[in-house]
């Protein structure tokens, strides 16, 4: 692999580009693999990255339906953060936030991590007495989350309003300054690059159509569009799509999978320097560096893999945008979208053995799936290498909705009194 | 007076109508109807923007709302600014201010065309393969700097004074586009009868009847058929005709957004007017009729001012009256183009030349370029230009790579062909199909009920349009019911058919090369940055598009995607079908979020919501908090006192004296039936059947999974009536709750639910006082201790208006909560006032309610729960009921997890010093030395200074709480660490006597 | 947005008249009391979750209040219809159930019974 550097850029300039080689190979699948990944976002990619980076297990293949990154990898609105409630959540997305600080250099690939801050707004007491559970328990955890009071709040974003007058006044935030955004296709393409380097192949435009089993109820393999493809262990990453992959070995999964919206305004020059998230008023916003507001909608209400939603899902969060950001209001959406995200019942994610041997399932990240790539692809790796969760991921198995176990981030944010 | 270059006796402005704007401080004048665009080129400007990445002089290419360079900002006023509107389709009034975009210091002169000399090394992509080193220095430097130099126009900064509308409408059948397509569709539709609504983007219907003069329809000049038949269709009563009105999204079962721009075209605009109006239509059908969008060509520096789509010159020809040049060239691979030379050249412009990249351009233009003396250069080609800020001469080359002369121009027109706009249908969910004989996607499978129609369907020939659409109108019509109308017949006639078309990159800007042909003009990326993406590995249409950001700008690819399609094709050597098509999204162009808002905004954001009493309490100096969308009395401070000065005092009065407190937010529902008794077992985890007509119990309800979703005081009125309250957020859904169960499991119940939570007013009198306070208001209820003890439920009347009076208590004081008909909740609030204060009672808010309430431990679902809280980790285990075999929640609760020890538990903790105030949130631990991450034991769920027990007190949830009584833990801060005692949790009154007194 | 037509008032709303209600045809055990861990997770958590033909549950919460069934593909989002709860799993033409399995629900035995 040819490092990448502002030296070769430089030396490329001279000869017009013509030097570059592709980023990741497309092999024609070998017969049989030691490890296939099915999902070819950034948990999958990244994990088979880890899988030859630290498990020497290079004898691994990537399958992807379409193209790389073009699931929830390509459609989030690349928001990073890690100050969760839970243990089992900190564990997580603290392992992925401090893999996001080096990630660029790791995989010599620049995906424009930018810790800009997250700062979550409150509204109310109730809020309050919410984010203050966090920042707490973030503080003794070791993650850095802190407390702003409102003019703190408009210091860090001018353009916010916090007004008495606001329908829901802010009266304070929590601000996690090492939380902010990076570029979602390049952590595909980066790792695709870094792991095709190390001997993994990546495969797109395969998709699964089942999964073989051996007499002993192992997997053997995957019928695929381009035709049957052995495998020693299964490792299933295919957001949205993971109840359908998994229904193929028969295992059922506590998921359902719904649109999640996002749009983005025209592009303008720099007024928004990092993430806000407002809970209270369900909305969330950052700018891209080409300037566009990108503004994360909720989700639709019923089932679908349409990869499109209701109008009135995007209204809404524009309503709530700029009731925050009132001087938005002549500002024009550019671009919507949709991508489906398979949801827990308790929002958190799944990751773990199934009951059928060697088939390892990673899903469930609901809208957050993004902030793990890397910690979850990481620990992903190591369940597929050691046939047993880390200790990071080890309560984000699959048999807590069976014992009651749950992770509720949910229940613990939203509930009104 | 409206520009040197308006030719006398061309287009169809009035010119005794005129208008002044200014573009850059400069004052120009304009004719009424004119664009931004057309009034600059009036005027001879031709240089408007710079682009998004090289900061490239451009000017305007375009006569439609795919422009992707002449971006300006508008302004009416100080707040009334917009950044990113394009030239061509901004109509010019009176006094509006333009200004140029992504300059500094000014336009002719930007310091960030410096990029564009950068620009080898600023190749697609070239981020990701650098600014890596050192590691802070992206966040800190380089992309600080990217960000400044990106992002097109600046936002407005001031709060939007326009205001917005919102309509729903329902039709037979939605036209999208009245040119001749959609206005012949509409026709034959609204003659069957059909409810019909047609809107078209532009100012007046005509699509490209504006620039396309050599059309007639039924004899008629075809602008002038088109105005016609829209005079006709507004008069009829199922007709709804929409001008200047963008259908910009199509969605689920045949729903469609539209906008509507209303004033701001305007100079004075009527301030009662919207500015825009949002129409969200359900149709039953759809035709579309969205036409099809003229390509450029790709070759070298194609991008300098003064370069323009063909049909674009047209319309400002025929339609504005404006020559775009003196000596104008044009390139082109279309017949089409070929008309514009014939337009300009009848009116008086010379064209240098039409260098036409085929060898066999269609013989019926070929011979009336001969007829008019131009001069044609059949299988030649535009290899480059010159120009600083406009373009100046065109070097031509034979094919093939014959050497190349420079020939003078001062404008270039060109034409690749047309793109049929097929947004609307795949945004709709069908499936576009390549046709490869003409080179176009068409729309292949419908996914919803609509049709497209004319051009946009690759209908070529005007005629063909015509019978076609006719055709869809009527049966549109008759497929929602509408069989009785008129047929109707049309006959179009059109000078020309046209041939020819292309896409890729031209001659001069191959695979060999490194020119710069641009393809997407906005986001500056060129031929070669497609080929880099492909080299580069990135084979799929979606990755070259996130490669490189070819159609990512702001007019999402709608001359660009079929260009880089090409390319990448070439390069991959596969054909374009397969490397695929980017999806269209919504919305077809850019629509303002104050529009898609519309009136949801302020207080209309979320109404809020007030109890009976409000008024009383605002008129009382009641500071208020948000509950949900509630508005709740918090505290009631008197003069000079604090927040905390007012809550101590309100929780001594209420405890030695009395106090009023609001708790109409509750949520009520009336369980009614003869079933109510099994019903209410089943829906909570108390036994219900034990408790007699005219008493209250407390009840909890459950998840199945087994974790307190809510709680109340539920009082039985008689054998099948129950009175049920809820908590204040949870009344919506619990209601939802007991309607699922009671109809899709348990439909054989006979129980009927009835939210009640606006018709009652609740009037909580609580305190040793509250007794004498009500009793002489309450009529036929014995209220003496013995009569009516706690825990018991009345009807009577208070005040003469009926009531229904509970004995109950959320203070731990002898206490009533007074139910009133909603209407008379301050009347009789007022009524009870008045016997309170003389007594020395008080009016008091939720925030005393916490306190009191946490004095004795009773606790607030969703803050003392947080939905992994089962009752028994509440001690609520005494409201679990033993003896049933069912209820909501039964199994659930009995899961492994559930019943382990060591679960979180709710407790009381007091500070080893009572003086001290633990945080709500703070964290609890049993070793406050050990290293990070610590063990966490649970956190402080309610925390307050308890003015009764003169010290702090709190309520918390412990991992094995209840088996630490007495331990001491600590809660580590970020500046101390805080000792505590575990306690139960009942800080005052232990034994309860007071709850009796 | 979707339009939905309500079996008991018989007309196509707009889906902001209605709330989505979770699979249809999960029948809560009767004894459910009793079912093992593994039944109880079956019943409450573990779905289906298909790629095509769906049966969900609606309710008109801003209309009749009613909850009622409908059979949708969660691909296209289109109705194939919507009945009322209580009746039994309708057999769509030419679509194959997303699952082999026939579930005895409550709603169905309760449909025949009536």
């Amino acid at each position: 692999m040819r490092k990448y550097s502002v030296f070769a850029v430089a030396r490329e300039a001279m000869r017009g580009h013509k030097g570059w080689e592709a980023q990741w190979t497309s092999p024609e699948p070998r017969k049989e693999y030691d490890v296939i990944i099915v999902g070819g976002g950034g948990h999958g990619l990244g994990a088979a990255y880890y899988l030859a980076k630290e498990h020497g297990i290079t004898n691994v293949a990537v399958i992807e339906k379409g193209w790389l990154g073009g699931g929830n990898t390509g459609r989030n609105t690349t928001i990073i953060r890690s100050n969760y409630l839970y243990d089992e959540s900190m564990d997580i997305y603290e392992h992925s936030l401090k893999l996001w600080e080096g990630l660029s250099q790791d995989l010599n690939y620049n995906v424009m991590y930018s810790p800009r801050g997250v700062m979550m707004l409150s509204h109310n007491v109730h809020d309050k007495q919410s984010f203050s559970r966090h920042i707490h328990a973030n503080r003794l955890y070791g993650i850095d989350n802190e407390w702003l009071t409102p003019q703190q709040a408009k210091d860090f974003v001018p353009v916010l309003d916090i007004s008495a007058s606001a329908r829901y006044p802010i009266n304070g935030a929590a601000l996690q300054r090492r939380g902010g955004t990076a570029r979602h296709d390049a952590v595909a393409w980066g790792y695709a690059r870094a792991a095709s380097d190390r001997g993994v192949h990546v495969i797109q435009n395969c998709e699964v159509k089942g999964i073989r089993r051996g007499p002993d109820g192992a997997v053997t393999g995957v019928e695929t569009s381009k035709g049957f493809i052995g495998a020693k262990k299964i490792a299933v990453s295919a957001s949205g799509h993971n109840s359908v992959i998994l229904s193929m070995a028969d295992v059922k999964l506590p998921l359902h999978s719904v649109p999640l919206q996002a749009l983005v305004s025209e592009p303008m020059k720099p007024i928004f320097p990092c993430v806000v998230m407002s809970n209270s008023v369900h909305a969330y916003i950052s700018q891209s560096d080409k300037g566009e507001l990108v503004i994360g909608a909720g989700t639709d209400q019923y089932n679908s893999y349409s990869q499109t939603g209701g109008l009135q899902i995007i209204t809404h969060t524009l309503d709530a945008i700029c009731e925050l950001f009132p001087m938005f209001r002549r500002v024009k959406m550019m671009r919507q979208w949709g991508g489906i995200t398979d949801n827990t019942p308790d929002r958190s994610a799944i990751q773990g053995v199934t009951p059928v041997k060697n088939l390892f399932v990673n899903c469930g990240w609901g809208t957050g799936g993004f902030k793990a790539t890397p910690g979850s692809a990481h620990l992903f790796a190591h369940l597929i290498a050691k046939g047993e969760p880390h200790k990071l991921a080890a309560g984000l198995t699959l048999d807590r909705f069976r014992t009651g176990r749950l992770i509720d981030e949910a229940a613990a944010a939203a509930v009104a009194h | 007076m409206s520009g040197a270059n308006r030719i006398a006796g061309q287009g169809r402005l009035t010119p005794a109508k005129t208008a002044r704007f200014t573009f850059d401080g400069k004052t120009y004048h304009a004719l009424e109807g004119d664009t931004v665009a057309s009034a600059l080129l009036a005027n001879g400007v031709h240089l408007v923007g710079r682009s998004f990445k090289y900061h490239r002089p451009r000017g305007i290419l375009s006569a439609g709302p795919e422009e992707p360079n002449a971006l300006i900002d508008v302004s009416r006023d100080a707040a009334r600014r917009q950044p990113n509107v394009r030239a061509p389709v901004q109509e010019v009034f009176d006094g509006m201010k333009v200004e140029s975009q992504n300059r500094w210091p000014s336009l002719a002169f930007d310091i960030g065309g410096v990029n564009n000399l950068l620009s080898p090394f600023f190749a697609a992509g070239f981020y990701y393969k650098t600014f890596m080193w050192p590691k802070a220095a992206w966040e800190k430097v380089y992309e600080p700097f990217i960000r400044k130099a990106a992002g097109l126009g600046v936002s407005p900064t001031e709060d939007d004074p326009d205001h917005y509308a919102n309509r729903y409408a329902h039709c037979d059948v939605l036209v999208a586009g009245a040119g001749v397509a959609g206005l012949s569709a509409a026709l034959a539709a609204a003659e069957a009868g059909a409810r019909v609504i047609l809107v078209d983007e532009q100012p007046e219907v005509g699509g490209a009847l504006h620039f396309d003069t050599s059309v007639k329809i039924d004899g008629q000049n075809g602008y002038d058929w088109a105005q016609a038949t829209a005079a006709k269709l507004k008069a009829m009563e199922n007709v709804t005709v929409l001008t200047r009105t963008t259908a910009f999204g199509y969605y689920n079962h045949n729903f469609v957004g539209l906008v509507e721009r209303v004033t701001d075209h305007l100079p004075k605009p009527d301030k009662k007017l919207p500015r825009e109006r949002l129409w969200q239509v359900r149709a039953k059908r759809v035709i579309l009729a969205t036409g099809s969008i003229e390509r450029h060509m790709v070759f070298a520096n194609n991008d300098r001012p003064g370069i323009m789509l063909a049909s674009a010159a047209r319309t400002y020809l025929n339609h504005f009256g404006v020559a775009v040049g003196r000596k104008v060239g044009v390139y082109t691979a279309s017949d089409s183009a070929y008309e514009a030379a014939f337009d300009l050249k009848r009116a008086g412009v010379t064209i240098a030349a039409i260098v036409d990249n085929r060898e066999k351009p269609g013989e019926a233009v070929l011979a009336e370029a001969r007829k008019l003396g131009i001069e044609v250069l059949t299988g030649h080609s535009v290899v480059d230009t010159k120009g600083k800020l406009r373009v100046s001469a065109m070097s031509v080359a034979r094919n093939g790579g014959g050497s190349a002369r420079w020939i003078p121009i001062d404008a270039l027109l060109m034409s690749a062909g047309w793109t049929p706009s097929v947004h609307l249908f795949s945004q709709s969910r069908g499936k576009v199909a390549y046709d490869a004989a003409s080179g176009r996607f068409l729309p292949g499978t419908y996914a919803q009920d609509c049709l497209s129609v004319g051009s946009c369907n690759g209908t070529d020939g005007l005629q063909a349009t015509i019978e076609e659409s006719l055709a869809a109108g009527e049966l549109m019509a008759r497929a929602t019911g509408n069989e009785n109308g008129v047929k109707v017949e049309l006959r179009g006639e059109s000078a020309f058919e046209w041939t020819g078309g292309m896409a890729g990159a031209g001659e001069g800007a191959g695979a060999d090369t490194t020119v710069k042909a641009f393809v997407d003009f906005q986001n500056d990326v060129c031929a070669k940055d497609i080929r880099l993406a492909v080299r580069e590995g990135m084979h799929s249409i979606e990755h070259i598009k996130r490669f490189t950001t070819n159609g990512m700008a702001t007019d999402q690819g709608k001359l660009s995607n079929i260009h880089g399609l090409a390319i990448a094709s070439e390069v991959l050597n596969r054909e374009i079908p397969k490397i695929g098509l980017t999806t269209f999204r919504a919305p077809y162009t850019p629509v303002t979020f104050g529009a898609l808002i519309s009136h949801s905004r302020g207080a209309l954001f979320d109404p809020a919501r007030k109890t009976p009493m409000h008024a009383w309490e605002e008129a009382h100096g009641a500071v208020f908090e948000d509950v949900g969308n509630w508005k709740r009395a918090w505290y009631y401070p008197r003069s000079g006192e604090t927040m905390h000065d007012a809550v101590n005092r309100e929780c001594r009065t209420v405890r030695n004296v009395a106090g009023l407190f609001d708790a109409s937010t509750l949520g009520k529902i009336e369980v009614v039936g003869p079933d109510a008794e099994v019903f209410m077992n089943l829906m909570y985890t108390n036994a219900w059947d034990t408790l007699k007509p005219g008493r209250c119990r407390y009840g909890i309800m459950l998840r199945e999974d087994g974790f307190v979703y809510d709680d109340g005081v539920v009082g039985r009125l008689s054998q099948d009536r129950f009175h049920v309250t809820t908590t204040t957020g949870g009344a919506p859904r619990v209601m939802h709750h007991m309607e699922d169960y009671l109809q899709t499991e348990f439909p054989h119940l006979k129980v009927w639910l009835t939210s009640t939570t606006e018709q009652w007013a609740v009037i909580a009198v609580q305190g040793p006082k509250a007794r004498e306070i009500l009793e002489p208001l309450v009529e036929g209820i014995d209220i003496s201790n013995e009569a009516f003890p706690h825990m018991s439920v009345r009807e009577g009347q208070i005040c003469g208006v009926p009531t229904r009076l509970f004995r109950m208590s959320f203070t731990g004081e002898a206490g009533y909560e007074v139910n009133v008909p909603a209407d008379y909740g301050q009347a009789v609030w007022e009524a009870i006032w008045a016997r309170a204060e003389p007594l020395g009672a008080c009016a008091y808010g939720t925030e005393t309610m916490h306190v009191l309430r946490a004095e004795k431990g009773y606790i607030i679902v969703g803050q003392d729960t947080d939905g992994t809280v089962t009752p028994h980790d509440a001690s609520l285990s005494w409201a679990v009921s033993k003896k049933k075999t069912d209820f909501v929640g039964i199994r659930g609760l009995k899961r492994p997890d559930l019943v382990k020890e060591g679960r979180k538990q709710l407790v009381g903790l007091l500070t080893k010093d009572p003086n001290v105030v633990l945080e709500e949130g703070a964290q609890i631990v049993a070793d406050p030395n050990q290293p990070k991450p610590m063990t966490m034991l649970g956190h402080v769920t309610s925390s307050y200074w308890s003015e009764n027990c003169g010290r702090s007190i709190a309520l918390a949830l412990v991992a094995g709480g209840q088996a630490r009584l007495g331990q001491t833990l600590y809660v580590p801060m970020p500046d101390r660490t805080i000792a505590v005692e575990v306690s139960d949790m009942v800080f005052v009154d232990k034994e309860g006597g007071r709850l009796n007194g | 947005m979707l339009l939905i037509y309500c079996p008991y008032c018989e007309e196509e709303r707009s889906e902001l008249e209605f709330r989505h209600g979770g699979d249809a045809h999960i029948a809560r055990p009767t004894n459910i009391a009793d079912v093992t861990d593994e039944a109880f997770e079956e019943y409450f958590f573990l779905r289906d979750n298909p790629k095509g033909l769906i049966f969900e549950r609606w309710r008109h919460i801003h209309g009749c209040g009613r909850f009622f069934n409908a059979a949708r593909d969660t691909v296209s989002d289109k109705f194939y219809l919507t009945y009322k709860a209580g009746e039994p799993k309708p057999v769509i033409p030419g679509v194959s159930p997303a699952t082999e399995k026939t579930v005895e629900t409550y709603e169905a035995t309760e449909g025949t019974a009536k």
